[in-house]
């Protein structure tokens, strides 16, 4: 298949840098979620040159081409949908310039999330996006998804921090949008390419914005005898407009099972823990602190522990974020759902997944983003059971139908990819496709890339409708 | 006006109601953009009355602006067919306003001063103290891609807006983003309203998060003799834990504007502006925000600073909150107070890093010295250049492209220098006969093309604005 494509891309790149033995194009065939889509060929460019040209072959041929970082997804992003060119952008992977002065920094896509903060830190700086998979994650990555994190709360989603993109188009041609500085004539363009999902065009180098290390930072760790009660701290840190730099809270039941694999100091016998953080001056965090203290204790905290020193704090992030794996412990595997509610209907919301999962015959964990209202109720099943799969979906589908229902969305951080591309319709009208459609054709217009995607396939390219490989899953819908 | 407008008009009013239309000669004056009259107005009161208006644009092939307040018409490009004025003050409902989330959604007609009572009452606040705010509508704020002096520490309105409705070119009612804090569902092409000047899509409703007020503020004026020097002491002051609300920089004759802006107003006087500034000299005016104790902390640190910097400041002032808030509104309103003083201004938009300003500025003085022109500038040390050419009001009379040709030829050399030095410009507010000289977007970009398809995407049949940027 593609033989002349494949002799052009070796000409191009040079042997070592394709990829075409199916036991080799087998690995690229997972990311983080639960869907599979294999490429027929896997190439590693170096610079931007290299993506302009293996674009122009691959859309000679017309074979569809997906941008892919490490892998690390859980929307099947980077998956190859209807197989194709996987343009694998692990080799570009340069720091292109640090600016302490000007707060901003260069990169390819290929960058490591964390490998950015650890490069600005002898400067006071650091990258805000910080989501969980930050040490493996690339940058590239975190552009496509417009990723998150637990301190997008008080720093935004990296939309806020990415200032100027390259972008390879479908044509081949290298663009340039957007400014070092961040504003340019015209309409934001970097707005648009940022959280596009690589459907667009393919980012091949990116400019971002470093934030200064705050003075102090306080680490709270409140714990709660009842997941209520902790729901409606968070209602009420908000409603009192405290902005944490995070607040991030892991049920019980997650709990027990984190600290057995961590040991990160959670407490096994309460229902919920809030992981608070507050930053800034001296003078202000030990306040926020402190009113965070009050609320917590106004709505029953059995104790509010402070993190003594660097070393505790950083013992109870790894807890956070190293969750997901260790509930590899609990079941066969997960499903990690990323609804958005508005933050005042948190308590219902958890009240309901807790019925959902029990309705469905499911534990739920909860480990979220409680701050921003960005939920990841994580549905633990056996997938070898095949009915037992589809009831994880169904109950999935469940969740984030409620999320809509009050006023939410359907993805936070994680991006629609292929995974909620068929539940769009809950928020968008024909209207909205079509409108959606012209943008995408605007930029894609043979939608060679990353096909697929975002848009359910019953109102994506004609060409993908027919072509579509049968889904690893059904429909949740 | 001429037959076929005044039928379209007529056609336009049975369709939508004959109290929504109006084709009065004098009425439709006061829409004009840069002196081209509409045929009509329609005036619509209704998300469905905006879509049906749209379409019967579209089927009439009828290029339509969409407007608030009309303060900020003049930015941008004459358009080059403009039929129809769709005046959205008659949409001007909160939608929702949810405290505990905080989350507002505002029909784009609505007065900023409307939305701002009901945050005012909740603590909260939106970050769009633009020029002409106070006269503008919501929707006016965000097409026009103005930025605050509160962009120091809240951003642009990129980073709190979250989502919103709106009518594209085939007349169909559209949304993107939604009411939560975080949302990465589908294309954000909300985006792509900001600054757009109706080019893209008629604005319908747009979802902000809120930002809580603080429980203390206080402001800083140092001034410095050289720009030079004043830059550098805000470089230190960004080093230092402290983070400032606002950070600008306001020029000689800037200043000089709002002193004598002050001495005519009817308002109770400016605290802020009674003392005695040097003269010549350029002023840093900085906000502090957070509890009393951090804004304390501020005062202590920024005297230390001022009295250790090899940049001395000539004078430091200390504001409280009162004699703050003063200063601000004339800083954030200085567009104005430049275009009533001068009404033959070039008021440039300039954006480039942080650490290339000085320079920057210094060059652009060195060229308006050698035009003989009069400067003003407002600098935010984020890297955002509003430097201002103006051309004497003695000039004024025999307005003709001889008397501007200095104006003319100096807006040209700073977009030149603009585009050698990598600076992004484009010039918002110009007299109108300067723009038969100069395209006020500078020098082309190579993401001009990108953004054409995009409007074409939006906006298939060229409706909306046509001209006015691309």
């Amino acid at each position: 298949m593609h033989a002349g494509l494949l002799r052009d891309l070796e000409k191009l790149l040079g042997s070592s840098s394709v990829l075409f033995q199916p036991e080799d194009v087998l690995l690229y065939e997972y990311d983080g979620s639960v869907e599979k889509g294999r490429p027929d060929i896997v190439v590693f460019p170096t610079t931007t040159q290299e993506v302009s040209q293996i674009v122009k072959l691959a859309v000679k041929d017309n074979v569809p081409i997906v941008g892919r970082g490490a892998g690390t997804g859980l929307s099947g992003g980077a998956l190859a949908r209807i197989g194709g060119v996987m343009i694998v952008f692990a080799r570009m992977n340069r720091i292109l310039s640090i600016d302490p002065e000007n707060q901003r920094a260069v990169v390819q896509p290929g960058v490591v999330n964390f490998d950015l903060t650890l490069a600005a830190e002898p400067h006071g700086l650091y990258f805000a996006p910080d989501p969980s998979s930050q040490k493996s994650c690339t940058i590239g990555g975190n552009v496509a998804e417009n990723a998150g994190g637990p301190h997008t709360l008080a720093y935004g989603v990296t939309a806020n921090h990415v200032t100027a993109l390259e972008l390879v188009l479908p044509d081949g041609e290298i663009v340039r949008v957007g400014s070092a500085q961040g504003d340019a004539p015209g309409y934001d363009l970097t707005g648009l390419f940022v959280g596009s999902e690589g459907t667009l065009a393919l980012v091949t180098e990116i400019t971002v914005k470093l934030t200064r290390k705050p003075e102090a930072i306080k680490t709270q760790l409140a714990i709660f005898d009842s997941v209520d009660d902790a729901a409606e701290t968070v209602v009420d840190v908000t409603a009192r407009a405290i902005i944490p730099a995070a607040c991030e809270m892991l049920d019980g039941w997650t709990l027990r099972v984190v600290e057995d694999f961590v040991h990160a100091g959670f407490p096994r016998d309460c229902a919920a823990v809030l992981l608070l953080e507050v930053e800034g001056l001296a003078e202000a965090v030990t306040a926020q602190a402190a009113a965070i203290t009050d609320v917590c204790k106004t709505h029953h905290a059995r104790e509010v522990r402070l993190a003594r020193d660097n070393a505790e704090r950083e013992l109870l992030w790894k807890g956070r974020k190293n969750a997901f794996g260790a509930l590899g412990r609990l079941a066969p595997s997960n499903y990690v759902l990323d609804g958005v509610i508005p933050r005042t209907k948190l308590p219902q919301t958890l009240r309901h997944v807790r019925e959902i999962g029990a309705r469905y015959g499911f534990d739920i964990c909860n480990i979220f983003h409680a701050g921003d209202g960005n939920l990841h109720p994580i549905v633990l099943y056996d997938p070898r059971d095949k009915g037992q799969f589809e009831r994880a979906m169904q109950a999935s589908a469940e969740i984030i139908r409620y999320c809509v229902e009050v006023g939410g969305t359907l993805t936070g951080e994680h991006g629609i990819g292929m995974e909620k591309a068929e539940l769009m319709p809950l928020l968008f009208s024909d209207a909205d496709f079509d409108l959606m459609r012209r943008v995408h054709d605007a930029c894609n217009p043979a939608c060679l890339l990353n096909p697929g995607k975002i848009f359910p396939l019953s109102k994506g390219c004609g060409e993908i409708r027919i072509r579509a490989k049968s889904s690893s899953r059904p429909s949740p819908s | 006006m001429t037959s076929a407008a005044s039928n379209f008009a007529a056609r336009l009013a049975s369709a939508i109601g004959a109290s929504r239309v109006s084709a009065d000669p004098a009425e439709c004056t006061e829409y004009a953009v840069d002196e081209i009259v509409p045929a009509a107005v329609a005036k619509p009161s209704a998300t469905e009355e905006v879509a049906e208006i749209v379409r019967f644009a579209a089927l009439e092939k009828l290029a339509l602006i969409p407007c608030g307040n009309r303060s900020k018409l003049e930015i941008g490009m004459p358009p080059s067919r403009y039929d129809l004025a769709l005046d959205m003050t008659g949409l001007n409902q909160i939608a929702h306003y949810d405290p505990g989330d905080l989350t507002v959604g505002v029909d784009a007609g609505a007065n900023f001063n409307d939305l701002a009572a009901p945050l005012f009452k909740q603590k909260q606040f939106l970050p769009l103290l633009v020029p002409f705010y106070f006269e503008s509508t919501i929707g006016g704020i965000i097409a026009s891609g103005l930025d605050s002096s509160l962009r120091h520490s809240c951003g642009t309105a990129r980073d709190f807006l979250i989502g919103a409705e709106f009518v594209d070119g085939t007349g169909r009612l559209c949304k993107s983003g939604g009411r939560v804090v975080k949302n990465v569902t589908g294309y954000d092409l909300h985006k792509l309203l900001i600054g757009s000047l109706g080019t893209v899509a008629v604005i319908t409703r747009l979802n902000f998060r809120t930002f809580p007020a603080p429980p203390a503020s206080r402001s800083f004026v140092l001034s410095f003799s050289a720009p030079r020097d004043a830059l550098v002491f805000s470089n230190l002051v960004e080093r230092s834990p402290i983070r400032p609300a606002s950070l600008d920089l306001v020029s000689p004759r800037l200043i000089e504007l709002f002193v004598e802006a002050e001495k005519n107003s009817s308002q109770p006087p400016t605290a802020a502006l009674k003392g005695e500034f040097p003269a010549g000299s350029w002023h840093l005016c900085v906000s502090v925000e957070g509890s009393p104790q951090v804004c304390e902390r501020a005062s202590r640190e920024f005297a230390e600073l001022a009295a250790s910097s090899t940049a001395k400041p000539a004078q430091f002032v200390t504001l409280n909150e009162n004699e703050g808030a003063g200063l601000w509104h004339y800083v954030s309103q200085f567009i104005s107070f430049l275009l009533e003083a001068c009404p033959l201004t070039a008021i440039f938009k300039i954006t480039i890093l942080p650490s290339r300003l000085a320079p920057l500025l210094e060059q652009l003085r060195a060229l308006a010295d050698q035009a003989s022109l009069p400067y003003a500038v407002l600098a935010r040390a984020c890297g955002v250049l509003y430097f201002s050419l103006l051309l004497p009001s003695d000039e004024h009379e025999s307005l003709n492209s001889a008397s501007l040709q200095p104006l003319a030829e100096a807006t040209s050399a700073v977009f030149s220098f603009c585009t050698s030095e990598n600076a992004c410009a484009y010039l918002p507010w110009c007299p109108n006969q300067l723009k038969r000289q100069v395209n006020t977007w500078g020098s082309p970009r190579a993401d001009f093309g990108l953004m054409r398809r995009l409007k074409s995407a939006f906006d298939p049949q060229n409706l909306f604005a046509p001209g006015r940027f691309l």
